[in-house]
């Protein structure tokens, strides 16, 4: 392929990257254009962010411009690179660590406050690396949110419980969230402030903690009862969310517990096993010698799953769920046996005639992680075992493509589900 | 406690846009026919409140969206898609003769957007809205650097594109109040020029000395400008608004030192002594003040440079010209005969031959202060000329309308017009 470069040099003036909107909440979409090129060049296009934890990640694409010296992200083909064809949001969802990076790497936000900061570029030629070592022709800087202007977010610590509320702007009171992750603990804000930018007050529980004074099924009861209980919540409209080890305890509390009663709920990558005793140290109660490995000694835990889940005394009543529940499953999930949990729950449901309050989401290639849309896939990454404390490198699962296909299209319904319930059946108190 | 419960969903996207972006306001979840008022308010820099509202009537899906419904009245009426910025005025109550300008464009200009139920037209801070949003308005796009300018005894600011560059240049000039407005330098370069604002009025070198800069002082800039590493020395243009116009022409027409690639003249005029420089200019003004007409307390600049004169030394001569010019003027602009000017400068062209660099745009019943598209419109305005310091009310004109159109347009004419000779291609009218 012969590549014909560019020059800049000579005083002539450069193509211009535009990105619309640059700065956008990170599950709004973007149109990156490039104009003034000559006509018919082919054309490299590049991310690259600067992560929080100090790592590069990049993304790239091979284009040609038309006629015109334009190339158009959202309309053009891409030929090679970390995507190919028709991908408007390619430079985002297809991005991985450089070259030489560390293993193993999760690119996620901490900082809600601040925005990501993604470079987009475009260089001379069909080129796979140096990125850095060749000025580009042009880029533009873009601005990534998980915050909506005017979303309060407060920080919650009260006996026992950890986390960080956040509340939408506008009078209130509003729906609310409780926000469950998974089992690698920490408090992770970036799905609430996204959740409270659409509407939701959504509270970011941290509810893996060293501290043993506190058990976590309290943790849990009393964290939504403070969001039941907050002046811009509506007590009789709160749901709980949860991904992994949060689905679990969601699917469990739904069923079993006497003090939340959500109004609906959405569970990501879970399944309806009871988190064995009523402490933490319960909860990582596995059977860990069923772990397999792979071929790079990536952790599969889809067999741990199995055992636990395939003990009947194991399983949650979900005869009792009384909600609304929305599944969203991965059928490329090598961390946890979700899709099978999810039939037998549709099977249980339905034989005490409560089939129509579960709706399941299940895509294909698609791994454990399923996150807010245009976020990189990982196959694979770091992992500390709680309960052993082992670091070792998990595999979730499911290939680039398909993942992020699944994570848009099941943010959108996720949204929708929630808007549905939570909001379109208050009745307006709004006199005619 | 029966606390009131909205359903009510209103989302403004994007919620964070650059200043002549526009957004899509939508109200969605309430009952079908539901009569609602939209408000939009602001607080200045200096403290002043502004709002904006318009009334609506929800279809059958329980939907307003205030990009394809009619407002039924407010300070809009109509389809107006962006009438919530730019028919913002100050709350009833404050102060006359307000202006809307941000100072600090680093930080975004912030506007809460609330649903109020029924048709409204005041007290809107003592009821409870349904619906609320934040929306900001930035002047920079993100990686856009503003770089404060000292060499050479130039008060300025110069705006950097993103990127590694080199840009094209632009040399900013505002008009006869002085101080460095940036604003529009700022959103010049989130467009891909690099573009220096220019204070040539009110100078940290004329409030030490006392001294009015001179032709000098410009070249001095468009130097600074065409020998920066990120500029493409070879397009540079000049843009002027109001007495920057004639710095502008001045320069384009009779400087040995400044090849502009083209020039953007906003509500200006050619009429100046052609010997000298702005002191001159100046002076003219003030030999001429006998003809400034004050009415109902506002003052009328505009007779001041009338009747276009016949003496060619006090005229620039455009038919020298030798690069594009665009003209933006309104019709109804009562502070400069810039329509009255426009049609003198397309004569002399036309008989000097150099017609086809002209571009006039004339807008009906459009003021003086054509501006950046959505901002307010303030028919008159407290108004201290730079170094004067006798405050008046200025009458600039128009109707708030027609010369928020005129704004509109005028920006989108003018990036395309710079984008063609600056970068060299035409526009994608993709966004």
């Amino acid at each position: 392929m012969i590549s014909r470069q560019l020059s800049t040099m000579s005083g002539t003036v450069p193509p211009i990257v535009s990105v619309v909107p640059s700065r956008a909440l990170v599950d709004e979409k973007i149109k990156v254009l490039v104009e003034n090129l000559p006509p018919g060049s082919p054309v490299t296009l590049h991310s690259l962010h600067h992560s929080e934890d100090r790592d590069y990640w990049e993304a790239y694409g091979h284009y040609v411009s038309d006629h015109r010296g334009t190339v158009s992200v959202a309309k053009d083909l891409s030929f090679g690179g970390t995507y190919t064809g028709k991908e408007a949001m390619g430079l985002l969802w297809s991005m991985h660590p450089v070259p030489g990076s560390r293993k193993g790497l999760r690119l996620r936000k901490r900082d809600v406050c601040s925005p990501m900061l993604v470079n987009i570029s475009v260089h001379s030629g069909h080129i796979a690396e140096g990125f850095r070592q060749q000025p580009p022709l042009a880029s533009a800087l873009i601005e990534r949110w998980y915050m909506a202007p005017g979303v309060q977010r407060i920080s919650i610590k009260e006996t026992g419980v950890r986390g960080t509320l956040f509340i939408p702007p506008g009078p209130g009171p509003f729906p609310g969230l409780l926000d469950l992750w998974g089992g690698g603990g920490g408090l992770l804000e970036y799905r609430s402030s996204l959740i409270a930018s659409h509407g939701f007050a959504s509270l970011a529980l941290e509810y893996l903690s060293s501290d043993d004074q506190y058990p976590l099924f309290s943790i849990i009861e009393a964290a939504f009862s403070i969001l039941k209980d907050h002046p811009q919540v509506i007590p009789e409209r709160v749901g709980i969310f949860g991904l992994s080890l949060g689905s679990i305890l969601t699917i469990f509390f739904t069923a079993e517990s006497a003090v939340i009663k959500p109004f609906c709920c959405v569970c990501i990558s879970g399944s309806h096993i009871y988190p064995s005793g009523k402490s933490r140290k319960g909860i990582n109660h596995l059977k860990l010698n069923k772990v397999r490995l792979d071929e790079n000694n990536h952790h599969i835990w889809r067999d741990v799953g199995r055992a636990i889940f395939h003990t009947p005394s194991n399983q949650v009543d979900v005869g009792k769920v009384n909600c609304p529940m929305l599944l969203v499953n991965g059928l490329d999930d090598q961390n946890w046996p979700t899709v099978e949990s999810a039939e037998d729950m549709a099977e249980k449901m339905n034989a005490v005639g409560k089939g129509h309050l579960l709706t399941r989401l299940e895509y294909p290639d698609t791994g454990h992680l399923i996150e807010p849309p245009f976020s990189p896939h990982f196959r694979a990454t770091n992992f500390i075992v709680e309960a052993t404390k082992e670091k070792v490198i998990m595999l979730w699962g499911g290939q680039t493509k398909p993942h992020s296909d699944a994570q848009e299209d099941s943010w959108r319904k996720i949204l929708a589900f929630l808007q549905h319930h939570l909001y379109s059946s208050l009745t307006p108190k709004v006199k005619l | 406690m029966d606390r009131t419960q909205s359903c009510v969903k209103l989302s403004v996207k994007p919620s964070r846009g650059l200043m002549d972006e526009k957004f899509v306001v939508l109200v969605q979840n309430v009952p079908p026919g539901f009569q609602l008022t939209i408000h939009a308010l602001h607080k200045c820099e200096e403290g002043h409140s502004w709002e904006a509202f318009a009334h609506y009537t929800a279809n059958t899906t329980g939907t307003v969206n205030v990009s394809e419904d009619p407002s039924l009245g407010g300070t809009y009426s109509g389809v107006e898609q962006m009438g919530l910025l730019w028919s913002l005025r100050p709350v009833p109550g404050s102060k006359p003769g307000l202006r809307m300008r941000k100072v600090d464009i680093q930080t975004p200009m912030e506007v809460t957007i609330s649903v109020y139920q029924g048709h409204q037209t005041e007290g809107f801070m003592d009821q409870v809205q349904l619906a609320g949003a934040v929306v900001e308005r930035w002047y920079m796009a993100p990686g856009v650097r503003r770089v404060p300018i000292t060499e050479g005894g130039l008060t300025a600011t110069l705006f950097l594109p993103s990127g590694p560059g080199p840009f094209p240049g632009l040399l900013d000039l505002w008009g006869g109040e002085g101080k460095l407005v940036e604003s529009r330098a700022a959103l010049l370069a989130s467009h891909g020029f690099a573009s220096l604002a220019l204070d040539y009025l009110t100078p940290k070198i004329t409030i030490e000395t006392g001294k009015i800069v001179d032709n000098s002082y410009f070249e001095t800039a468009y130097r600074v400008l065409e020998q920066h590493p990120k500029v493409v020395g070879s397009r540079i243009a000049m843009m002027g608004l109001s007495l920057g116009t004639s710095m502008t022409l001045k320069m384009a027409v009779y400087s040995q030192v400044m090849k502009l690639r083209c020039a953007v003249c906003i509500s200006g005029t050619h009429v100046q002594p052609i010997d000298g420089s702005l002191e001159e200019m100046l002076n003219f003004c003030r030999e001429n003040a006998g003809k400034i007409r004050v009415n109902e307390n506002q003052t009328i600049f505009r007779d001041l440079l009338l009747p276009i004169p016949t003496d060619p030394a006090l005229k620039v001569d455009v038919g020298r010209l030798q690069c594009p010019l665009l003209l933006v003027v309104g019709d109804d602009d009562e502070n400069w005969p810039a329509q009255e000017s426009a049609v003198d400068m397309k004569d002399m062209m036309e008989q000097a031959g150099n017609s086809h660099l002209l571009t006039v745009l004339l807008y009906p019943k459009a003021g003086h202060l054509i501006e950046p598209p959505y901002s307010p419109h303030a028919r008159a305005s407290t108004f201290v000329p730079a170094n004067s310091h006798q405050e008046l009310v200025a009458l600039w004109g128009g109707e708030t309308v027609a010369h928020s159109r005129a704004q509109e347009d005028a920006w989108r004419k003018t990036l395309v017009f710079l984008r063609e000779h600056l970068y060299g291609c035409t526009m994608t009218v993709e966004h």
